[in-house]
């Protein structure tokens, strides 16, 4: 792309590689089931991931899609029948499900990038509608019913996948290296153009930055991992089904971006584990717990704008200031 | 969790329960079971919270207590979703320790509870959900299948209506699994009879306004509109066409899959003279009426219907079962004694239970009551034939389940 993508790695954000959160959390992945029962734990890792490639849109080059949810229940839709229908591999039902998102992406990114703001928030909630109703009324997805009784197979064709155990270790390995791609992704001089861009569009393309072509790449990339998320999700709860493409899903994925911390490495993910597990623990409550999450996100937007995990770094890097 | 629902039953019965000097002593484990249903949408009345009280009041009635038998009954809400179902289902055999997964009204949910129960080796009581596919190419040596399914629906309303001139007819079909097997099982009836299907259009779950798709069926100029829907969706179309005058225009409007609280919801001036058949009626003998009394009282007035009929008698069947075992079974072996014994309790009367998982009794063709003819509440049934069992379900050879053989 640009000749001056180089250039700007050596700006303040570019740090080094810090391996400590990423301890903290491979801590967390190993010990996480044995306390917390393990296909809520996948649930969340799915999600998890699904916040965090949002927020590589929202966080990282401040556009707001409306609209993810169609990646998400498009790949989760692809990858369940590539394994069931076709009899795919789980990896390479994955990886074709993650493939036809990121196409997705591609194709609906080109044709929404250029609008800004509402406009564009608007426009992929709209193509993702689109998709939606395509779920609904395309053979292969099954209507209201879904595609159901997905087998997980063997990966590599050789090791089965039909234990829950078995199972995570797989999604946790997934969702460790997806999230050190992420990480990666921000912190290199490509995520320094989206950083640029967020902050001031107009002045990255007096710089030289093909402003678009950043934006579209963050889109695909945002998509493709989206798309990962999802492929991932048909095969824990062997169901594809339309919950996922539905627009409250692209909703709901705001929310856990914006209360984890938008724009934080781990805000999302923090988000996506609260948000699900509220769900999941409140059910109980049934409609109710729609209204808490409301008066949460009114709470968070008024008194803590920068989320959980942005709070939180403010208050220790306050404390570490005295 | 789940604690809005969930009743410790035992206790306090176990302390002052007299116990017969014959009755054996039940050994086993606790048993708990799980209602899961959709507990506020809109298969609510006909199930949900109801179908809670009817498993409570089958606990009750069978004297688990004094038999030694601890049984806890847990609600879940499932929401229509069939992956919230899953996941609901699997944390409750996996996590909550259940035994046994009751009712699941909405067919696409259940399908999805009937595979992770076999692959859990647990057991699925069913009577919410109609899709007659449970018994056939999808039945499972785990799963039974109480009070009504879409084949007994087609079969009885379907024959009835080709009999009285109904020979064309235009489906309204509910998008997933259960419209499906309800149009192709009626569509399948009606040309056995003679009678000739127009069309169809596929609509979506939970839809409010049925105008365009009433307007495709009047344009069809079926003689018969099948309503291959239930709940909310079934009144909201009965209502539509009225407002349309449909029904004034001549075509007849077949109500596929009617619950007596679908009718209650429409009152009597709109639903009067519908037909259908129906799996349950509460005003048939002294049995059912006492039952219910006591149901309605703990439902906010509401009557039982067929669902909350089929969850008291399986849930009785099932601790009869698990009572003759007397020990710690899995699922399929509770599930093979449940067929081997008849069933009989005081609200669905006596019955058996097929090799494919078919709970069989008689059924009802009824015809709904003009308001004049109503005498008392809830009196909305004029029960036109009954229907003997051995006629009223698909017979096991057509099912194509492999448990046949």
């Amino acid at each position: 792309m640009s000749a001056h993508a180089g250039t700007t790695a050596s700006s303040s954000a570019a740090a080094p590689l810090s391996w400590k959160p990423f301890a903290v959390l491979a801590i967390f992945l190993i010990i996480g089931p044995s306390l917390i029962y393990p296909v809520f734990l996948m649930k969340a890792l799915c999600f998890a991931l699904f916040a965090c490639a949002f927020n590589i849109l929202l966080g990282f080059t401040g556009l707001l899609s409306f609209g993810h949810a169609a990646f998400l229940g498009m790949a989760s839709y692809v990858s369940a029948h590539a394994a069931k229908v076709w009899g795919l591999t789980p990896e390479l039902a994955i990886l074709f499900g993650t493939a036809i998102a990121m196409v997705l992406g591609l194709v609906i990114g080109m044709l929404t990038i250029r609008s800004r703001g509402i406009y564009f928030s608007n426009i992929t909630l709209a193509f993702a509608q689109m998709v939606f109703f395509f779920c609904l009324q395309a053979k292969f997805t099954g209507g209201e019913d879904g595609i159901q009784s997905v087998a997980r197979g063997r990966l590599f064709g050789l090791i089965s996948l039909q234990s829950d155990m078995v199972m995570y270790a797989f999604v946790a390995v997934i969702f460790f290296l997806s999230f050190l791609l992420i990480y990666r992704i921000i912190h290199s001089p490509f995520g320094q153009v989206l950083r640029a861009v967020r902050e001031n569009e107009a002045r990255a393309t007096s710089l030289g930055y093909k402003v678009e072509h950043y934006k579209l790449a963050a889109f695909v990339l945002s998509a493709t991992l989206v798309g990962l998320a999802g492929a991932v999700k048909a095969l824990v709860f062997q169901l594809a089904s339309l919950t996922d493409v539905s627009w409250q899903m692209s909703g709901e994925v705001v929310l856990m971006t914006l209360l984890g911390g938008v724009g934080t490495i781990f805000g999302p993910a923090v988000g996506a584990l609260v948000i699900v597990s509220m769900e999941n623990y409140l059910a109980e409550l049934g409609s109710w717990v729609t209204v808490i999450q409301g008066v949460i996100f009114v709470l968070c937007v008024m008194f803590f704008r920068r989320g959980i995990v942005g709070t939180l770094m403010d208050l220790w890097s306050k404390r570490n200031a005295h | 969790m789940k604690k809005l629902y969930q009743t410790m039953l035992a206790g306090a019965f176990l302390a002052v329960a007299a116990v017969p000097a014959y009755a054996q002593q039940y050994s086993g484990p606790p048993l708990k079971l799980g209602v899961l249903s959709d507990m506020s949408g809109l298969y609510a009345d006909l199930s949900g919270p109801g179908s809670v009280i009817a498993a409570k009041l089958a606990i009750e009635d069978f004297g688990a207590a004094a038999k030694g038998m601890k049984v806890e009954v847990i609600g879940g809400d499932h929401q229509n979703k069939a992956d919230v179902g899953a996941s609901i289902a699997r944390q409750w055999y996996d996590q909550d320790g259940v035994d046994v997964i009751l009712d699941v009204p909405n067919s696409a949910v259940a399908l999805a509870v009937n595979d992770i129960t076999k692959e859990k080796n647990k057991i699925f009581l069913n009577s919410g959900a109609a899709s007659s596919d449970l018994t056939g190419s999808k039945c499972t040596p785990n799963t039974i299948h109480w009070a009504y399914d879409t084949w007994m629906l087609a079969n009885g309303t379907g024959k009835a209506l080709v009999k009285q001139g109904g020979d064309t007819w235009f489906f309204l079909t509910a998008d997933y699994a259960f419209g499906y097997a309800l149009e192709r099982d009626t569509s399948a009836v009606v040309q056995k009879e003679g009678g000739k299907v127009a069309g169809s259009v596929r609509v979506p779950l939970n839809t409010q306004d049925f105008s365009s798709f009433l307007l495709q069926a009047q344009a069809s100029k079926a003689k018969v509109i099948g309503l291959a829907n239930a709940g909310g969706d079934t009144t909201n179309s009965i209502k539509g066409a009225a407002e349309f005058g449909i029904t004034k225009a001549g075509q007849k409007l077949a109500g596929l899959l009617v619950d007596i609280n679908d009718v209650h919801a429409l009152g009597l001036p709109v639903a009067q003279g519908l037909t259908f058949t129906d799996g349950w009626y509460w005003d048939t003998n002294d049995d059912t009426r006492k039952f219910a009394e006591r149901f309605s009282k703990l439902n906010n007035g509401k009557y039982p219907g067929k669902i909350h009929a089929g969850v008291y008698s399986s849930v009785y069947h099932y601790l009869k079962a698990v009572y003759a075992i007397n020990a710690k079974a899995d699922g399929a072996t509770v599930v093979k004694k449940m067929k081997e014994l008849p069933t009989e309790d005081s609200v669905m009367g006596k019955g058996t239970v097929r090799v494919d998982g078919r709970q069989i009794h008689p059924v009802y063709l009824v015809e709904v009551k003009k308001p004049e003819e109503s005498k008392k509440p809830w009196d909305y049934y004029k029960i036109l034939t009954t229907i003997p069992a051995d006629e009223a379900f698909r017979p096991l050879k057509d099912g194509g389940c492999s448990l046949v053989n």
